[in-house]
């Protein structure tokens, strides 16, 4: 470092951030720089690992790619018999999307009602410690909701919802069938349950982040609690609480134990979700059941890995959307965005 | 009604829905650890604790070689990401100010909402496939790519937490970056950065689907990391498949015990311990 540079006057820094900054300016190799390379290299390997997943998804399922084209996507049956073989991944795709809009059409309403009660009306001495026992919620590891959907669940579900439902509307597709407890609706209603700690704890954190200007003006004009959240808080925190239910829906895609314990795992055509109370399967968990034993180098892997690309793909797309969305509203209260 | 007591009236409605939804998001935890609890009290015993499984329609068969998998699966995962996710987050921290940095840190983001089926078809097709059958390590694997998001975006946060008066201090008694990075700064926000390596263990204790495509489970104790092992998780999925014998479902009622205190175990006491600062690991771990 030359001696005018050394001299020229930087009243805004410390002596500290001086040294700083002479720590950083290049000179020969040191150990800070062997440090700061190091651990850019630690950090590449978040990129790296998703380089790496994506190509061997892609490498997997190119040999089922090749043989059935866009009949994969497309098609319906699923038969993995040596000889006639057949793979197509529609009704596993339809599974997933109609387990994942119960899931969203019922978790949201109950999450966001929970968010608000808990940003926005709860007395503050019980907020901190309602908040703990719903986040909890998320804790509880998938296998164990699949256990007790399978044992605790589907009992209440067969009995209070979908017998009802059955004897007053059963004449409509969507509920023929007879109610048994293990079938479409049991999964969505479970991952339904198992969304609401993500989208409600975020939905929190949005709302808790909209500035208290925005209360005040409503209070100032008189409105009443709940009127202070419609009109100030809900606006203001819009984008980031679409972002919480995405991430939610992101989560309910990708749930794969607890699904196939109570989904009832059809396989082909009789997957396809065209009544709430019949058996289907999911993405997620027609890789769960069937990847063991699927033989190594088969078309049957390759179906399954096709399948997993099909599910990473689709996680991606929701992932990256719903974290700018979070992100966006999340950045103003940090101020590092204007 | 006047338009007053109307509105009124639709504030208490709007309080009385928030206190509906709180209590009926309540209900299935409740339910959860009361047949858990309930169902998994009876079997437990010092031999359910000990034995290995063996036959699974022994009734006097244990979960020991399950609770053994998942504790060295939990330190082998760890040895792997712990440094990973600690360097990262270090990065991410210090040096993550520009266009890479914010680049890394939405990917972590990413990575960390991965559905981990998908994890675990990667380590499938990487280790499964280079071992040739499925192993403990493939497992460990699996599980570190699901940890290592957490621990970086948490050591992040604790990193930044921490006053940048300590660095210039530290920067003025003239010791070295790295130095002060490593021995000043991760250790004035270590509270953090166990608190977030905690959590991670607590979610990938109970994580199942990578691990039936990795480590396949085993009726007996650990035999060397490139042999199949068991965990809890996978013993209660082989309990719920061999559910119509009696044995098999008790078992799976204790095993479900021992794996639900604990996650919760951990997580209540890291829980009780900081007062929740990290809003990432509460979220998503």
């Amino acid at each position: 470092m030359s001696l005018s540079e050394e001299a020229r006057p930087q009243q805004a820094k410390t002596p500290a951030r001086r040294r700083l900054d002479a720590l950083r300016t290049p000179r020969r190799f040191s150990a800070d720089d062997l440090f700061e390379t190091s651990s850019t290299i630690f950090a590449a390997m978040i990129i790296l690992i998703i380089v790496v997943t994506s190509v061997l998804l892609i490498r997997g399922s190119i040999p089922v790619l090749q043989s059935f084209k866009t009949g994969f996507f497309t098609g319906t049956n699923w038969i993995s018999v040596a000889g006639s073989e057949s793979y197509g991944v529609l009704p596993y795709v339809l599974g997933t999307l109609v387990t994942s809009a119960i899931a969203v059409a019922v978790g949201v309403p109950l999450s966001l009602g929970i968010a608000i009660f808990l940003a926005e009306m709860a007395p503050w001495s019980l907020r901190n410690a309602l908040s703990r026992v719903i986040e909890l919620l998320a804790a509880v590891p998938s296998i164990i909701y699949g256990f007790w959907g399978l044992f605790v669940f589907r009992f209440w579900v067969r009995d209070y919802l979908e017998a009802p439902i059955s004897s007053y509307v059963g004449a409509f597709p969507v509920f023929q069938g007879t109610p048994f407890g293990l079938d479409i609706l049991t999964a969505g209603l479970i991952l339904a349950i198992m969304i609401i700690p993500t989208v409600s704890s975020i939905s929190k954190d949005v709302m808790m982040a909209v500035p208290s200007s925005q209360r005040e003006a409503a209070y100032s004009i008189g409105a009443t609690r709940w009127e202070v959240v419609r009109t100030g808080v809900l606006g203001y925190a819009r984008s980031g609480i679409f972002g919480a239910i995405i991430l939610g829906l992101g989560r309910a895609v990708g749930e794969t134990m607890a699904v196939t314990m109570v989904i009832g795992n059809a396989s082909g055509p009789a997957a396809l979700p065209t009544s709430l109370f019949k058996q289907g399967a999911t993405m997620a968990s027609v890789i769960a059941n069937e990847f063991s034993e699927a033989e190594p180098g088969s078309l049957h892997l390759s179906a399954l890995i096709g399948i997993g690309l099909t599910l990473f793909l689709s996680a991606i797309v929701i992932n990256v959307f719903a974290q700018l969305m979070v992100w966006k509203v999340l950045k103003v209260r940090a101020g590092s965005v204007e | 009604m006047s338009n007053q007591s109307f509105r009124r009236f639709k504030d208490k409605l709007a309080y009385g829905l928030g206190v509906l939804c709180v209590v009926l998001a309540m209900l299935p935890l409740a339910s959860i650890l009361f047949e858990v609890v309930g169902k998994g009290l009876p079997a437990i015993s010092l031999g359910f604790l000990t034995k290995t499984t063996g036959n699974i329609t022994d009734p006097s068969s244990g979960i020991g070689n399950a609770i053994e998998g998942t504790l060295i699966l939990i330190g082998v995962t760890s040895l792997i990401a712990v440094p990973i996710g600690l360097l990262a987050g270090i990065y991410l921290a210090e040096f993550g100010d520009n266009k890479f940095g914010r680049t890394i840190r939405f990917l972590n983001d990413v990575l960390a909402e991965f559905p981990s089926i998908v994890i675990g078809i990667l380590a499938f097709s990487v280790v499964v496939i280079a071992i040739g059958h499925f192993s403990a390590i493939a497992g460990a694997v699996a599980l570190s790519i699901i940890m290592l998001p957490i621990v970086t975006r948490t050591t992040e946060e604790s990193i930044k937490l921490v006053p940048s008066s300590i660095r210039d201090a530290s920067m003025a008694l003239g010791i070295r970056r790295w130095r002060t990075s490593l021995s000043i700064v991760l250790v004035t926000a270590k509270d953090g950065v166990i608190t977030g390596i905690l959590l991670s263990i607590a979610r990938i204790s109970g994580e199942t689907a990578p691990l039936l495509l990795t480590v396949l489970g085993s009726g007996f104790f650990f035999s060397g990391l490139d042999q199949p092992i068991d965990a809890l998780p996978l013993r209660i999925f082989t309990d719920y498949k061999n559910s119509n014998y009696p044995s098999p479902l008790a078992q799976g009622w204790g095993a479900a015990l021992v794996l639900i205190m604990l996650v919760l175990g951990l997580n209540l006491s890291v829980r009780l311990l900081t007062r929740g600062r990290s809003s990432f690991a509460r979220a998503r771990a």
